[in-house]
């Protein structure tokens, strides 16, 4: 898709692992229609794998940051502000659960991974939101990922299905928040796409195969899918959007039972 | 050398960027070939991806070495 309808705006991503992340469809979208990106890791194993990913896109800001400490968020943001002055939009592609959680029973969730998975995957968006909305004085648009499991009951997603529903609320309370002074926060919850985080969710090649079989498009989305539909509500084509829980997920959302021409799988 | 073997190698080669000679039977990705934690990961699903098998996390463990990834996956694809 050729356009240049981010020309002169500046942004970051948070989240990037390797060239199969949600973050790097995303990423090449905006950078395609014209963006200037800058780019968080956290840890020396991401940033081996962030930086030449970023210099393919024409960037050489790429920032260390742990989202789970303060301290560490207000160094990325004040050193984009050293680079920048101002900011026109965030991507935050961040969440983290004890993958033996996610796994099994949601009952069995334990106190400590829940904190973790809720201050990891949900508070980290707010904490960068407050950030963020500081560099934004003429206003600008702030995106996170979700998916279906926190509105229905997905095998596995357990812990991480109540964190996203969390999220997706704390979308429209920031959307609230920040509305006042143009700045639009929205989720894009997408279908299921086998990156590096998927990786730690069980029978996931099973949650693919249903969701291609049974979605209204009869496919699984890909990361570009996702990146272009990243692009319209980063972009001032979704001026109008805000709060807002967009799927990308071929359809699936909408689908109430399995589709009858739909083969039968088996697990394995 | 079966076509397992070398499919195999290719990936090895290719994701972690070491040469071909130093890919052998023992050969630990993490010890010998300087992978880290998310490399061995990216592997399998490498893996996952060129012979369309599922490799499960307890047996994700158990692929140490080159010789390891071979023999699972001549043994669960087709």
């Amino acid at each position: 898709m050729k356009t240049d309808i981010m020309a002169g705006k500046r942004g970051l991503i948070m989240g990037l692992a390797n060239d199969k992340s949600i973050a790097w469809g995303i990423a090449r979208a905006l950078a395609n229609a014209g963006a200037e990106l800058a780019f968080s890791y956290q840890g020396e194993a991401l940033m081996k794998r962030v930086g030449p990913l970023a210099a393919d896109l024409g960037s050489d800001t790429v920032l260390p940051c742990d989202v789970g400490d303060e301290d560490s968020i207000d160094a990325l943001f004040s050193a984009l502000k050293d680079k920048w002055g101002t900011l026109d939009f965030v991507v935050h592609a961040i969440g983290f659960s004890d993958k033996s959680e996610l796994r099994g029973r949601y009952v069995d969730t334990s106190r400590e991974n829940f904190k973790t998975t809720m201050d990891i995957s949900v508070y980290s968006f707010t904490a960068v939101a407050q950030r963020a909305a500081a560099m934004m004085p003429e206003g600008g648009s702030m995106l996170t990922l979700t998916y279906y499991g926190a509105e229905r009951v997905m095998p596995h997603y357990n812990v991480m299905g109540v964190a996203k529903a969390a999220l997706e609320a704390s979308v429209r309370y920031l959307a609230e928040d920040l509305g006042k002074d143009a700045i639009r926060v929205n989720a894009i919850s997408a279908g299921p796409i086998k990156t590096l985080a998927a990786s730690g969710i069980g029978d996931f090649r099973y949650i693919m195969k249903w969701n291609e079989y049974n979605s209204p498009l009869r496919r699984n989305v890909t990361t570009d899918d996702v990146g272009n539909s990243a692009l319209y509500l980063l972009s001032d084509l979704g001026a109008g959007v805000t709060g807002e829980t967009h799927h990308v997920d071929a359809g699936y959302h909408i689908v109430g039972m399995k589709a009858v021409d739909a083969p039968d799988i088996t697990k394995g | 050398m079966s076509d397992v073997e070398k499919r195999v190698r290719k990936i090895v080669v290719e994701h972690l960027g070491v040469e071909e000679e130093k890919v052998t039977e023992s050969a630990s990705f993490i010890d010998d070939l300087g992978a880290d934690s998310l490399d061995t990961v990216e592997l399998v699903m490498a893996f996952e991806e060129e012979f369309g098998i599922e490799i499960p996390d307890d047996a994700a463990e158990t692929i140490q070495t080159f010789g390891d990834a071979v023999s699972f996956i001549s043994q669960h694809s087709d």
